[in-house]
């Protein structure tokens, strides 16, 4: 802890020096729960930041703060942001909730978004991606893929958003290949390089064949790459350096239009209070390239289902679909609506084990 | 549920690799310690050591010249280290976390265009008849050899501190600046060294992360481990043997857990993943109850002149 206040606060430092210069500028900040080089989550968001400064180039600031804890350190991060004339403030991680609208509440004039959450007021928005339409795909061909029926998927916090992955990909993985079964395991961090291939090593050891990540650095990818026959999914960016073994497809998130857009709204004064959760249909959730590891038909199973998710005709939660305990979720041709699953906190029938609470 | 798909010998082959990093920086700390200095900057020499040895070894394709590399560079920062401590006298603690913070920099730096490329392989040194033996053999006889190194590193530095002239100086040094000094002891120049082992063998232990645990190069990607080291010697009272059996406990609960979480025990995950610090910290704790304490003159500056 110590460590990484320390690291924010000499980040904060050299922001403060860069800053003084810029008054009629538009300032935008950016939060990172991880450092820009993870390949993974926290370097897709700075894709979008420095899609933001492609855009507008003389007439917007960007700052950002890497290896921001969750926690109420982020507080301080984002108060020293707004004090020092940030207009703007994303702030991308799941944990930030709280401390943006604490914060949010002494700057009534800064806007902030926050990625993932679930509250908003005046002057916060949130923004997610439906990641959980490309968690089908993946889980489709994961069904197809696996030999010995065991998938292993490595958590990061039980959170609605994680939950919401493992359910989905869960569901299609059974679909296409009813004797699958699902080995979860709790990494209890969004990047540990170290504690990520533990966790890979482990599920492989025990038997899975293809592992499906909701954590942010490449270090699943190197150790499936080590086993050998084990094939994983790209997580948050393509990793794609990890194509065509193991890394036989990928969930892409794609912020730089999103921050963009609301740059711009901040620019012309009209920006507003939004919740907005887009998915493979506007872009913001990009499959990347399925590789050559694939057999031609689960790839054009996969990517037909991705049509059908972008064109609306298809919702990766459609009933019947049972809850774990096995009561009704959703009745024959029913679709889930946004609210439960912004709050998803149960795995679908099928999924053996317990959410941690 | 099914304890089963747990397969003991590679649970405990994977404890053994998770503990190596731990252990060597551990190790060089326990040394720097015993010294009497107390260099905070582990992490940061861990993490210099990691992509100096993952860029050496990148360059010259040679996994031995990574790791010489990464004991080389954790070394060359901790004389940053040393300088301000022994010759500007600065404070231990604060030139520690600096040592860290400018390690976690520089280490992001020297990585830049590092990400996502693939070192070459570690050969693994199955040790003929030995890796025969059924259950141990696979487990002891077959990792690579910075795990030997490691575990001779451990009894070497046991040997030296306990029965050598040369652990008895660099105990007294630890205990007592001013006597050692009066007797004629170059306790600068003793430390320093001190300080360069240090060094080298955190650079070694993040060199095994980079090169052999992970192996890849992100950004930060010791996570805390050189804390752990730290903690770990103190709790394992700056006793090289207990550092063995501290790193080795935390590794081995760390991937055990993993793998009861894998298997579908029905233990609350918060409870499995507290549980590597909770049981290491608990069975040191128990074990010191002996009282032997810290270096006496742990931490404190030495001058000639005072």
């Amino acid at each position: 802890m110590k460590l990484t206040k320390l690291l924010s606060t000499a980040a904060m430092a050299l922001g403060l020096a860069t800053a003084a210069m810029a008054e009629d500028k538009t300032k935008v900040g950016f939060v990172y729960v991880g450092p820009v080089g993870d390949g993974g989550w926290t370097y897709e968001h700075n894709q979008g930041r420095l899609a933001v400064e492609k855009e507008f180039g003389d007439k917007v600031e960007t700052v950002y703060v890497e290896n921001v804890p969750e926690g109420p350190d982020a507080e301080r991060v984002m108060t020293q942001m707004a004090l020092e004339g940030a207009d703007l403030i994303f702030t991308t991680s799941f944990g930030y909730m709280d401390p943006t609208l604490n914060v949010a509440k002494k700057f009534p004039n800064v806007k902030f978004e926050h990625a993932t959450g679930y509250k908003t007021a005046d002057n916060v928005s949130v923004y997610s991606a439906r990641f959980y339409e490309g968690r089908a795909v993946q889980g489709t061909i994961a069904g197809h893929m696996t030999k010995s029926n065991i998938i292993g998927y490595i958590g990061s916090y039980p959170i609605p958003e994680v939950i919401r992955g493992i359910n989905s990909a869960y569901i299609h993985a059974k679909k296409v290949n009813p004797d699958v079964q699902f080995k979860i395991v709790w990494a209890y961090t969004w990047f540990d390089p170290a504690k990520e291939a533990d966790a890979a090593k482990v599920l492989i050891e025990q038997g899975a064949d293809v592992i499906l990540q909701h954590t942010d650095s490449t270090a699943p990818q190197a150790a499936a790459q080590a086993a050998g026959n084990v094939y994983t999914f790209g997580q948050a960016s393509d990793m794609g350096e990890y194509a065509p073994m193991p890394r036989i497809s990928s969930i892409i998130d794609n912020w730089g239009p999103y921050y963009v857009e609301r740059t711009k709204a901040v620019m012309d004064g009209t920006w507003s209070t939004v919740s907005t959760w887009d998915g493979i249909g506007k872009g913001m959730v990009g499959i990347g390239e399925i590789s050559d590891a694939v057999p031609a038909d689960v790839k054009a199973e996969a990517l037909a289902l991705k049509d059908a998710i972008a064109s609306g005709s298809y919702h990766p939660f459609t009933g019947p679909l049972n809850k774990q305990d096995g009561s009704v979720w959703l009745k024959e041709g029913e679709t889930a609506d946004d609210g439960t699953l912004a709050g998803m906190n149960f795995y679908v029938e099928g999924i053996e084990g317990t959410i941690p609470q | 549920m099914e304890i089963s798909s747990i397969n003991p010998i590679l649970l405990l082959a994977s404890l053994i690799v998770a503990a190596t990093p731990l252990l060597l920086a551990a190790i060089g700390e326990l040394v720097v310690e015993k010294s009497g200095v107390l260099n905070l900057g582990v992490e940061g020499m861990m993490i210099t050591g990691a992509i100096c040895g993952f860029a050496i070894s990148v360059n010259t394709g040679s996994p031995v010249l990574g790791l010489l590399a990464a004991a080389v560079g954790g070394a060359t920062l901790s004389l940053l280290f040393a300088v301000l401590t022994q010759f500007a006298l600065a404070n231990q603690v604060a030139s520690g976390l600096a040592l860290t913070l400018f390690g976690l920099g520089l280490s992001a730096l020297l990585g830049q265009g590092y990400q996502g490329v693939k070192p070459p392989a570690f050969p693994h040194v199955d040790l003929p008849i030995l890796s025969k033996i059924p259950v141990l053999g696979p487990i002891l006889f077959t990792q690579d050899f910075v795990v030997y190194l490691a575990f001779f590193l451990t009894l070497g530095t046991w040997a030296v501190l306990k029965y050598t002239r040369a652990g008895l100086i660099l105990r007294a040094v630890g205990e007592n600046h001013d006597a050692a000094h009066a007797l004629g002891y170059k306790v600068v120049r003793i430390r320093v060294m001190a300080i360069l082992f240090g060094g080298a063998c955190a650079g070694l232990g993040g060199a095994y992360i980079s090169l052999i645990r992970v192996p890849q190069w992100t950004e930060g990607m010791t996570a805390g481990i050189g804390w752990i080291a730290l903690a770990l010697v103190v709790f394992a009272s700056w006793k090289p043997w207990r550092v063995l059996l501290g790193a080795c406990l935390f590794g081995g609960v760390n991937v055990l857990q993993l793998n009861l979480q894998a298997a579908g025990v029905a233990i609350p995950v918060e409870y499995l993943a507290m549980s590597p610090y909770l049981i290491t910290i608990l069975v040191l704790v128990i074990m010191s109850a002996d009282r032997s304490g810290a270096p006496a003159s742990l931490g404190r500056s030495f001058h000639a002149s005072n």
